[in-house]
This record gives C-alpha cells, structure tokens and sequence, in this order.
C-alpha cells in the first residue's frame, strides 16, 4: 500500500462536548473544589454486540489510547495497536489522542471494538539518518515497504542476468542484445530504488502499524507483477519496440520526467508538515515547476507514477507491463479518490478546480 | 449540501418518493427475470428429458440445447449487475466468481472443444445445473411475490449439499477430458515471439482454473452452508471480514 494512501484518514472533529458534569460531591468547607465526575466506559464487541470489558472510575481527561492500554489488561492478546475502538459499530476508529470528555458520550461511554488482526510493527531504523524523522511515526513504515519494493529490484535483475532455470539452459547468464533492454532494466532499478530511498529519507508516517495481511498481500502484488513483467522483457525472444528509437527516446523522456515530478511532489508533501506535528495543510504549487501540476490535481504523485509507468509500457511495448500500470492506475485512483474527498471535507477552502488524480478528467 | 430548512422537508420527501418508485421498478424488474430464467431452465430441463427418452442415449444430448443453454447462461451475467446497483444484497464477488465460472465452462471449454461434447461429465454438471438453478430461480421469485413455499425454501438450501460436489465433479472431469485436445490444438495461445512481447498457454491456464477449485470450492460452499444456516434455523453467524 502505497505511503501517502495510509494517511488518507479523514480527520475526526472533536465534538462540542458534553456539558460539564455538575459536581458530584459537595465540599463541607467554604471553598468549594471542583470534584472530577469519573466516566464510566464500555467495551462491546462490533460484530455480535457482547459486552467485553467495563471500566468504571475513568478520568474523564483519558485518552483513547489510554482506555486502549485499560483493555489490553483484561484481554492481554489484543495489544493496543490491534484495537479498533469507534462510537458506532460500523464508524471509523477513534484516534488515540481522542480525549473521553470530548466525545459526544455521557458519562457511561459505550464504544465498540474490532479487532484489527495481528499488527506488524515498525522497525525503528538505528541509523543517524533517523534523527530527521518524527518521534511518532518515527523509524516507521520501514521495513514492510523496503520488503516490498526490494523484492521487484532483485526479482528484474535475477532475470535481467538471466539466472539459471528461468530460461532454457543455452541463455544461461547471457545478455539481451537489444539495448533497449539494459535501458529498461536501468529505468525499472531506478524507480524500485528511488523508492526504497525515499522510504528510508523523504515519508513521513503516520501509523505505527500495519497488518500483516497487507504484507503478504502487497508483496504478491509488487513481487507478481515485476517478475511477470521481467520474464518478457529479458527474454531471449524479446521484440523490441515497433518504432524502434523514435518509440523509446519519447518513452524515455517521459518516465524521467515523471521520476522528477513524482520526487519532487514527495519533497513538496514532506515539507508540508513539519516533523512531529500532526497538522494537515493543503498543499500548493511551490517554485519547483513540476509541483505547478497542484493547480489541477490533488494527487500528483499518483498522476505522475502513471506518467512513468506508461513511459515504461512504450519503452519496453510489454503487454504485462500494460496490465501492471492499469491495475496500479485503478488503485491509485481509489486513493486519490479517497483523499480528494478527505481533503474536501477538511478544509472549506479547497480549491475547487483541483481533480483527485487526472486533470479535469478523473 | 445544505439547504435552507424549508427546503429540507420538500426535499426529503421528493427523495423518499424516488426511492419508492425505484424500489418498485427493481422489484417488477427482478420477477420479471426471476420468472424468465425459471422458465428457461424449465424448458432446458425438458428438452433434455425429450431428447435422452425419444433417443435413447446422451450422445448429441448437448449440440441439441447447446443455443438455448448459452443464451440462458449468458444472461445470468445480469444478476453480478443487480449486486452491484444494490438491488440484491448479496455479495458482487461471490456472484461474480460462480457466475464466471460458469460462462467459463459453457463458452470456453465445452462450446469451444468439439470433441468433449459427449462426454457423460458434461451431462453430469449439465444435469446439476437445471436443477440447481430452477429451484433457485423459483425460490427467488417466490420470495419476491412474498408467497414462498417451504418445500422450495427446503430445496434450494438442502439440494446444493448434494448437487455443488457433484457439479464441481463434472466440471473438473469436463475440463480434465478437454486437456489432451487443447494442447493439441494449441487454440487460445500465443507464443514469443511477438510484438507485444506477451505469451499464453490456454493448457496450463486450465489446470491452473482445475487447481483454483481448490481453495475456491470450499469457500463457496461453506458461504451456502452459512446461509443455510441462518435461513433455516435462524443462527445468527459472525462472518469473516475480508
């Protein structure tokens, strides 16, 4: 899943909170201290509605994260970060920073919970390098997308050297003679590269873990795809391009160009929220031209990673690679679909002109 | 989105008035093509019943009702429609995935591979389907025009127990007779080289459909069995999120 999808959460609005709970008790002495109302929270289960847990004596000051840890105690294998805890048994999580007294809940709060499945956590990368990132999100997303964008780099150039038993034995560690093929294999690395890069320097995330499922999922799909894709490409019987030079110089030029844009709207994103903050800002067209392209579209990376991928599909005129740039164009729309409207809701002042992922189009 | 007051009644009950007309064309809709495709499978059951007691064998059983068979079959693509507008609650994968396999079936492998055709397993599955699908199709318009015999409702969530094993045999023995003739041919494949640098090899994308019964039976089956479940006996059952 792609880094930028994961903050796609729309943001939860404090509501105006409850009245302010009278006093319970009342002082004897002449000063009259205010008396905390304690809350009391209860956990049912989303799915069969059964009551999981009770915690009386709540202050009404806690957070989401903290009732979270209250759970963990009496349920120890539903570690807080499995927890979904919501208002509603079908409505979004809570976030943890969520303070109970300003839910609209009265003071027996009833929360329903869904668990999450098992968690992977961050690895916390102890490099100087991690000093530069947020305390939070810290070392996060790390290791499950450097897994995920590592495997497509090695799988390509296992072909590209045409290792043994993938083709017939007589190719065994030759080289393709279509130059057009060492390009391709250097365009493919730098991009899988690019992202392994900008996972360990430029995201920031915002989740401190993921489910495993998606692991598994995700690496299918990235590990699927590139040897699919690397099997034709370096293949003995490879044809290259029909319009031969013409067809790959423009190919070429496109997917450089869309590698710089991508980059660059990545640079443009991180800037936006300073390290440790949790403020979400529009973003806007900075002085790097290829960030002008936030005029029309809310999410240009995605629009910029379909420019490269279809410089790829001409350079390399690969039907899997087809298949690959329009199952990614699918799901990239889906996120930037989701996050157009997220920021809709956000903030009112959205510029209106802006479309999720194509200009005008989509 | 939001009005001014006054405008809020007078819209909401022009939307209440809209979803109640849709809500009565879906419904005609729906029993329409209810009764259209319990028919159809009606005359496809009678058709083969005409053919085996006038001939006295299968042979040529399936060139007979090969048309209607195809039209009929096709035509179910329209309920992975009706999931997906939201006219029936049912999942648009799981609809997507058994009504797939059996354009699959019909189009790809028994349509296609002459030389199968009067193979018993197809009289087998064609035999599982008919009946499958006319009390499926009666049990659905039954249950649209609110008049739901139990002996249908019995039927439809007890027959499958018996008549999916013994599709899914069928099918995959159909599929399994059809491979020597397929690599044979070598029809629906495409060798390297070629210009969009693609190959495809319509043999082992069958076994590969064979072994996808695999983990794909079961789950369908047991989705029936939980919808059994709560029909018949009223269970409530926690599904599985995906």
């Amino acid at each position: 899943m792609d880094a930028l999808a994961l903050e796609a959460t729309s943001t939860k609005k404090p509501a105006n909170g409850v009245p302010a709970p009278a006093p319970a008790k009342r002082k004897p002495a002449k000063k009259t201290k205010k008396a905390i109302v304690f809350f009391e929270v209860e956990i049912l289960d989303a799915k069969t509605k059964d009551k999981l847990c009770f915690l009386d004596k709540v202050e009404p000051n806690a957070t989401i994260g903290e009732i979270k840890s209250m759970f963990h105690k009496s349920h120890p294998q539903w570690y807080p970060t499995r927890q979904s805890i919501r208002l509603d048994a079908k409505g979004k999580s809570l976030k943890d920073e969520d303070v109970l007294q300003q839910l609209p809940v009265g003071t027996t709060a009833t929360f329903y919970f869904r668990d999450l499945g098992a968690q992977i956590s961050w690895v916390t990368v102890s490099t100087p390098w991690s000093r530069q990132k947020a305390g939070g999100g810290g070392g996060g997303g790390m290791l499950v997308f450097l897994t995920e964008y590592t495997g497509p780099l090695v799988l390509y150039l296992m072909f590209y050297f045409r290792v043994p038993f993938i083709y017939a034995s007589k190719y065994d560690f030759s080289t393709s003679k279509h130059w057009v093929v060492h390009l391709a294999c250097m365009c493919h690395s730098f991009h899988f590269l690019k992202r392994n890069l900008e996972t360990l320097f430029v995201h920031r995330f915002s989740h401190g873990t993921m489910p495993l499922r998606n692991i598994f999922k995700n690496c299918t799909y990235y590990w699927g795809f590139a040897a699919w894709m690397a099997y034709y490409i370096n293949h003995p019987l490879y044809t290259p391009p029909i319009y031969g030079e013409q067809q790959i110089r423009l190919a070429l030029i496109l997917f450089l160009f869309c590698q710089i844009g991508n980059f660059s709207i990545h640079i443009a994103l991180r800037n936006l929220r300073p390290p440790g903050s949790k403020t979400r800002k529009i973003p806007y067209p900075t002085k790097n031209p290829f960030t002008w392209i936030f005029v029309l579209v809310s999410c240009p990376n995605y629009t910029y990673e379909l420019g490269s991928w279809l410089g790829f599909t001409l350079m390399t005129q690969c039907l899997p690679v087809a298949f690959f740039t329009l199952v990614g164009f699918i799901q990239m729309t889906v996120w930037a679909k989701g996050k157009h409207r997220s920021y809709l809701k956000e903030f009112r002042d959205y510029p209106p002109l802006r479309s999720p992922i194509l200009p005008f189009i989509l | 989105m939001a009005s001014s007051e006054d405008d809020g009644t007078v819209e909401e009950k022009e939307n209440n008035n809209k979803r109640r007309t849709k809500s009565a064309l879906a419904t005609a809709w729906l029993t329409f093509y209810n009764i259209a495709m319990t028919a159809g499978w009606l005359v496809l059951a009678i058709a083969m019943m005409r053919f085996y007691i006038q001939k006295g064998t299968t042979k040529g059983l399936y060139r007979s009702i090969a048309r209607t068979l195809k039209f009929f079959q096709t035509f179910a693509l329209a309920e992975v429609g009706h999931c997906a507008i939201g006219i029936v609650r049912t999942s648009v994968i799981v609809t997507g995935v058994q009504v797939c396999s059996r354009i699959f079936m019909v189009w790809f492998v028994t349509n296609s591979i002459r030389q199968i055709q009067s193979e018993e397993s197809v009289i087998l599955f064609l035999v599982v389907w008919t009946m499958t699908e006319i009390t499926r199709y009666s049990y659905y318009t039954f249950n649209l025009l609110h008049h739901l015999p139990y002996f249908i409702k019995w039927a439809r969530y007890n027959l499958f127990i018996v008549l999916y094993p013994l599709g899914v045999i069928g099918e995959l023995m159909t599929i399994y007779a059809a491979l020597p003739f397929v690599r044979r041919s070598g029809m629906y494949s495409m060798r390297l080289p070629n210009k969009y640098n693609v190959s495809f090899d319509y043999y082992y994308c069958l076994i590969i459909l064979m072994l996808s019964y695999i983990p794909l039976f079961p789950q369908l089956f047991f989705h029936m069995l939980r919808q059994r479940r709560r029909v018949l006996h009223g269970e409530v059952i926690v599904e599985k999120d995906d």
